[in-house]
């Protein structure tokens, strides 16, 4: 069990107002707060031991080196990786996808063949395999999804052929909460060969991640969804793959010699981190890190699973006329809702004005919208600290826009 | 529609006037300016094309006129109430007026009922959209005459 008033006082911007009223952070799906570890590892390093990692030969850098390369030892238990070198650091979800469809895809897509993502991807994994698929006459291919805002396993099936070369998906949707059935959808891509990128954006501090037991040939994730800093995140990828990959981007610490008769790459993870990196927030990733092992992410899961249900109970009993859009059984702490006759802006503004943070729109979602036929909704995200009484107070706004307006 | 009795100022003095009653709370200056969109009447439908669609603003908002005596008529819809209720305040400081009033209108109101601070940067940024797209209207008419 959690101690929710202790874990609370971790996160200095909880005991904040907003517009007169305490906050209310619903907008979990979007980023999460930050503990007080992560805020100071961020100054301690520049107060302490500001340098580049990997170049001088001083005890600066030194320490920054190992502070650096001590978060990547950390993820690679968090995700139970085989190797620290398969830990790739990377600016978040989106540029790990980006790494991944320029390189891999680039390398691999020829005309004709084909990238299947779901209905329910983010921009982030639709729009870079679009871009790589365009420039090799390839196509991108969406699974559809029930009503319920599941993927139809059937029609996935369908799709695969052996044109299929990557199978690129939300583990935990943004918009609808859904978890997808990844070990089913990798089992069978890897059937026809295909390779599989899982984004994680909204699993990793949710769900428990062994990309070994997933079998994935690719995990993506952004540090800013798992109580770290912004800017941040990681590529895990198989090793082979990776070797076998062109680089990303050119210059500083993914070269091993460069002449102008040719250059030579480092070996991973380096070959894929160009330039000097975010050392400041790949060091206080580490206390994110630390953070959710030191609560146990059972724990906080059990915690967020209480949060959703209860929201989703007395939405559905004390607020009729709101209609939850993503209804699975498996859902991560997401609850997305329209309510008749009132447009989701206005909802999120009302809410606002008593200091409840939501999220509105569609969610970089477009394409899962148009499949609904939405503009958007209203998207309540819930994390380990949030609170019951934070829900009741959220209910009852509810209620009165309701009442003025619906 | 009548040809406007009180000054472009004099209307805005009355609305900071009403918001002044709101007390600066938040909640309920929101609530009343949903309801002030929700008091103005709906356009017909055909008139919600894209070509009346006000650019720059996050929620759609649809504007079309008419000049009558010299005297220009607005009507607006938008998809939410808020911003339904944003144009409203402005069309009842600029209806019925004549393409020269508008044009040098100064619309002092917004600021001092501190709209910006309660809609947030991007609708405040709409808001001058909706204004510029009035002007541009009363421009035209302008030309026309
Ligand atoms: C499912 C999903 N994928 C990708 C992203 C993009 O993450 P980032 O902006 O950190 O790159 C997000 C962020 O909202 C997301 O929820």
């Amino acid at each position: 069990m959690i101690d929710i008033e202790q874990l609370r006082s971790e996160f200095p911007i909880l005991a904040t107002e907003v517009n007169g009223h305490p906050l209310t952070y619903f907008d979990n799906g979007a980023t999460n707060q930050k503990p007080q570890s992560v805020i100071d590892a961020l100054s301690g390093y520049y107060k302490g031991y500001n340098s580049n990692v990997h170049r001088g030969a001083h005890a600066l850098a030194d320490k920054a080196t190992q502070a650096f390369e001590h978060t990547r030892e950390l993820l690679k238990e968090f995700v139970n990786a085989p190797k620290t070198e398969q830990i790739i650091f990377t600016k978040g979800t989106t540029e790990g996808i980006n790494l991944v469809a320029n390189t891999y895809g680039r390398a691999n897509l020829q005309a004709g063949d084909e990238v299947i993502v779901s209905t329910m991807e983010h921009h982030s994994n639709i729009v870079p395999w679009q871009i790589v698929a365009q420039e090799k006459g390839a196509t991108v291919r969406n699974i559809p999804i029930s009503d319920e805002g599941e993927i139809i396993f059937e029609e996935f099936e369908k799709m695969l052929s052996d044109k299929v070369k990557i199978v690129s998906i939300v583990h935990a949707s943004n918009a609808l909460g859904t978890v997808n059935p990844v070990e089913r959808i990798i089992e069978k891509a890897h059937e026809i060969g295909a390779v599989v990128l899982i984004d994680g954006a909204q699993s990793a501090a949710h769900l428990p991640i062994d990309v070994q037991a997933l079998n994935c040939d690719f995990f993506v994730t952004s540090a800013h969804k798992m109580f770290g800093p912004t800017g941040m995140g990681f590529l895990y990828g198989k090793e082979d793959i990776l070797n076998d990959m062109p680089p990303f981007m050119g210059g500083g610490e993914m070269i091993k010699e460069v002449s102008f008769d040719g250059t030579t790459f480092n070996t991973l993870p380096y070959k894929f981190e160009a330039g000097t990196p975010n050392i400041a927030d790949t060091v206080a990733y580490a206390k994110a890190i630390e953070f959710i092992n030191r609560y146990g992410k059972e724990n906080i899961a059990a915690r967020e699973k209480e949060l959703l249900d209860y929201a989703t109970k007395k939405l559905i009993e004390e607020v009729p006329t709101a209609k939850i859009i993503g209804t699975s059984s498996n859902k991560v702490s997401v609850l997305s809702f329209i309510i008749e006759n009132i447009h989701n802006y206005d909802i999120g503004m009302m809410l606002d004005a008593r200091g409840i943070a939501v999220r509105t729109g569609h969610h970089c979602t477009q394409p899962l919208m148009a499949r609904y036929g939405l503009e958007g909704t209203v998207r309540a995200s819930f994390s380990v600290y949030n609170t019951f009484e934070e829900i009741d107070n959220f209910i009852e706004a509810l209620k009165r826009i309701v009442k003025m307006f619906g | 529609m009548s040809v406007a009795t009180k000054s472009i100022e004099e209307v805005q003095n009355d609305i900071i006037d009403d918001f002044d009653l709101l007390d600066g709370d938040r909640e309920s200056t929101i609530f009343y300016i949903m309801e002030l969109g929700q008091e103005l009447p709906a356009i017909d439908e055909t008139h919600m094309v894209d070509e009346n669609l006000i650019k720059g603003c996050q929620s759609k908002v649809w504007l079309t006129t008419d000049f009558v005596d010299g005297h220009v008529i607005f009507n607006a819809d938008s998809n939410t109430d808020i911003t339904k209720g944003l144009i409203s305040l402005l069309i009842r400081v600029l209806n019925g007026r004549t393409p020269l009033e508008i044009m040098n209108a100064d619309l002092f109101f917004f600021e001092k009922i501190g709209m910006n601070g309660v809609i947030g940067s991007q609708r405040s940024n709409g808001f001058a959209s909706m204004i510029k797209q009035m002007k541009f209207y009363a421009l035209a008419y302008s030309a026309k005459n």
